[in-house]
């Protein structure tokens, strides 16, 4: 065998080993949090679609858990399903059925809540979602983003969001937007700052007809 | 010291102390200026040897790979004759096997055939009647005179009755021996027709050994030709190897056009084999589409093997030197291998459809559509069963346009090669050329930023040569000539040999 050869299956051999190196974690993991309280709970259906996308789009391996925000939601009690998807492409079509049936029941039976702790539902996410170790994390808000805490509920401090990309959908104007909408445009400022600050990506998406750019940029497995 | 500092180091004004610069540096070129012209012409002589040397090199490679094309082309083309010349051979020895073998039962039939004809010939001899022997009795009795008598006419009429009857039935027999003769005639006919045909089928095979003989004359022609190692069989070969190239290679991007829809039928099933989402390494390979690939990579690999084993290609000669039942029982085994994994794609291809159609009545289900089930959804099925099942065995045939791939892509790796090695000898050469010239160019700028100095150095020597010339004249005659030659200095520069003038070069001369 001549050095040449050697060389070659020495480059090879080489070419192999860095194949094998590390992997690299290439799945999806999507929270979504939906406003329930007060009169929001009126755009439940519109939330139920995007769940059917958010079905359609995620693959084997990919996690994706729906929760609800209510007057406390730093709970695993208010998570309304959460499901990772199986490596084998039926078992994750069953799995998918099963949490569209578990959704469907939800919005049957949804109630409105006194209070918004969209905080508190963050951090929930951002514990579910590092818990996956997914290559790609999302929140995607459904919500007016207008929180109302309770009493005694501690949730001004500055939340680290570990480059999750954070999504607020369909963000309706209230009442009191309508009359100074310095208001609305704040309240977006405001969770923007602390999303950017706590190093996460913030947008805001309230055109539904554009909710497959919503996982445009996740990595394709 | 920066750059804007150099600038108005003589001078606060720039324009002032660029001056100065100028003044300065064209004192210093024109003081280097010999020294200055022999490191250009140095140098540039150094790339103009280099770059020659670099393209004698380069031809030197060049003839020797062009030599081993040569060889290799006909190397490749006395091994392919060989083949031809014995395909041809053992296509006459199968001719003469099966026509021939039954030779001499045909000669055997055929004179049996000819024998028998023979003896109906014979037989169908005419043969004329003989006279009867009483008729010279007759005719002399005829001759008697009657004188009247009528006895004597008496015994003429019974004698001509009698001659009459004679005649009838000589006659008759005549006729019945013809008629006997008419049938052994006909009974000739098939015989003759028989031998016809025979004889017609012996022609035509003999015909055919005669074309194919013409066939093993001309490969023997051009296998002669080709170990005279001759410019016109190197020629016709290389034609025919870059001919062989592209041909194959159309047809070996028809094949992975064919492995790629191969690999579309198997990857998605293999996804529920061996998991989704699952990558090799830091690739960006999935398991599944690997393992898929592996299969298809195996198939070809069999179908290689099969095509070796059977004989129709030569690509390793190991399987090509076994022994021939040795290789029979290989190709069936190789055969069932191929035959298994055509039905595992088959049974990956209906899997496949299953999980499509899952996938589709999810959808519909999300997207809130009544999931409907598609008619004649068993056509697409079955259609991608047998194509699971006949993609492995016509991706078996790649052996055969890969063989001649390679083959030819030597021929046409070496032909580019030798181009590129051809042109690469015309850069440096021209390269070396153009290096030496501007060389030459460059001395003249030199010579063109030095020619105020040049100039004034021109004048000196011209004032000094007229001079001494008048004076040298004067003493000679014992007279002042007044000098009216307007060129005294050139004649001056040319007998001592001093700076050259700008535009005229020694390295040109």
């Amino acid at each position: 065998m001549g050095v040449k050869a050697v060389l070659g299956m020495f480059a090879v051999l080489s070419l192999v080993l860095a194949g094998c190196g590390k992997p690299v974690p290439r799945n999806t993991a999507v929270y979504m949090l939906i406003d329930t309280s007060g009169t929001y709970t009126q755009e439940i259906e519109k939330a139920q679609k995007i769940i059917n996308y958010l079905l359609g789009t995620l693959a084997t391996g990919d996690s994706l858990a729906v929760a609800k925000i209510d007057s406390g939601s730093f709970s695993e009690k208010d998570i309304v399903a959460k499901v990772t998807f199986d490596s084998k492409p039926s078992q994750a079509n069953s799995q998918k059925r099963a949490f569209q049936t578990a959704i469907n029941r939800f919005v049957g039976r949804v109630s409105s809540s006194a209070y918004t702790d969209i905080t508190g539902g963050m951090i929930q996410g951002i514990e579910f979602l590092n818990e996956t170790g997914a290559g790609s994390k999302y929140i995607l808000v459904f919500s007016d983003l207008k929180e109302e805490i309770q009493k005694g509920q501690v949730r001004d401090f500055p939340i680290n969001f570990n480059g999750i990309k954070v999504s607020a959908i369909n963000v309706t104007k209230l009442r009191t937007d309508n009359v100074d909408p310095r208001e609305y445009l704040d309240r977006l400022e405001a969770w923007k700052t602390r999303v950017e600050s706590g190093g996460g990506t913030w947008r805001v998406v309230n055109d539904l007809n554009r909710i497959e750019t919503l996982l445009g940029d996740r990595r394709e497995n | 010291m920066s750059g804007a500092n150099l600038l108005t180091l003589w001078s606060d004004q720039v324009a002032i102390s660029v001056i100065w610069w100028m003044v300065l540096v064209i004192g210093v070129m024109y003081v280097a200026r010999d020294k200055a012209h022999q490191a250009i012409r140095a140098f540039t002589k150094v790339i103009h040897k280099a770059a020659r040397i670099a393209a004698r090199t380069i031809q030197s490679t060049e003839k020797h790979l062009k030599e081993r094309n040569r060889q290799v082309l006909l190397q490749h083309g006395r091994v392919s004759t060989e083949r031809h010349i014995e395909r041809e051979f053992q296509r006459v020895a199968v001719t003469v096997n099966r026509d021939l073998s039954g030779y001499p039962s045909m000669q055997r039939k055929l004179k049996e055939q000819i024998t028998k004809i023979d003896e109906d010939y014979q037989q169908t001899a005419e043969v004329p009647p003989s006279p009867p022997n009483w008729l010279e009795a007759i005719e002399h009795v005829a001759k008697i005179p009657g004188n009247g008598d009528p006895t004597v006419a008496k015994i003429l009429d019974d004698i001509h009755c009698t001659l009459k009857r004679a005649n009838d039935k000589a006659l008759s027999e005549y006729r019945d021996a013809s008629k006997r003769r008419h049938g052994l005639l006909k009974h000739m006919l098939p015989y003759w027709r028989k031998m016809t045909h025979s004889l017609e089928t012996v022609e035509k095979r003999i015909n055919n050994l005669d074309e194919r003989s013409k066939i093993i004359d001309n490969q023997m022609d051009q296998y002669a030709e080709i170990l005279k190692q001759t410019d016109q069989s190197a020629k016709l070969l290389s034609s025919s190897s870059l001919t062989q190239f592209f041909i194959a290679g159309l047809v070996l991007v028809i094949a992975a056009l064919g492995g790629f829809i191969n690999f579309q039928l198997i990857a998605l099933p293999m996804s529920e084999m061996v998991g989704a989402g699952t990558y090799v390494g830091a690739t960006n390979w999935q398991v599944s589409d690997v393992a898929a690939m592996v299969i298809i990579s195996v198939e070809i690999a069999m179908g290689l093997f099969l095509m070796e084993a059977i004989g129709v290609t030569r690509l390793f000669p190991v399987i090509g030197s076994m022994d021939d039942k040795l290789r029979t029982r290989i190709a069936w085994i190789l055969f069932s291998f191929l035959f298994a994994f055509a039905s595992i794609e088959s049974a990956l291809a209906y899997m496949r459809d299953i999980m499509a159609t899952d996938r589709e009545a999810l959808t519909q289900a999300l997207a809130g559509v009544q999931v409907v089930q598609a008619e004649y959804r068993w056509i697409p099925s079955i259609g991608q069963m047998v194509m699971g099942f006949v993609l492995p065995f016509a991706l078996t045939f790649v052996a055969i346009p890969l063989e001649s791939f390679i083959h030819s892509s030597r021929t046409v790796l070496g032909v580019v090669a030798a181009a590129f090695l051809r042109f690469l000898a015309f850069f440096c050469r021209f390269f070396g050329n153009i290096s030496l010239n501007a060389g030459s160019f460059v001395i003249n700028i030199y010579d063109l930023i030095v020619i105020v100095p040049l100039r004034v150095e021109q004048l000196l020597h011209s004032g000094h040569s007229g001079r001494s010339d008048r004076s040298e004249r004067g003493d000679r005659n014992g007279h002042e000539i007044e000098i009216k030659d307007a060129k005294p200095a050139k004649v001056v520069i040319a007998a001592k040999k001093p700076k050259s003038l700008p535009g005229i070069d020694s390295t040109m001369s």
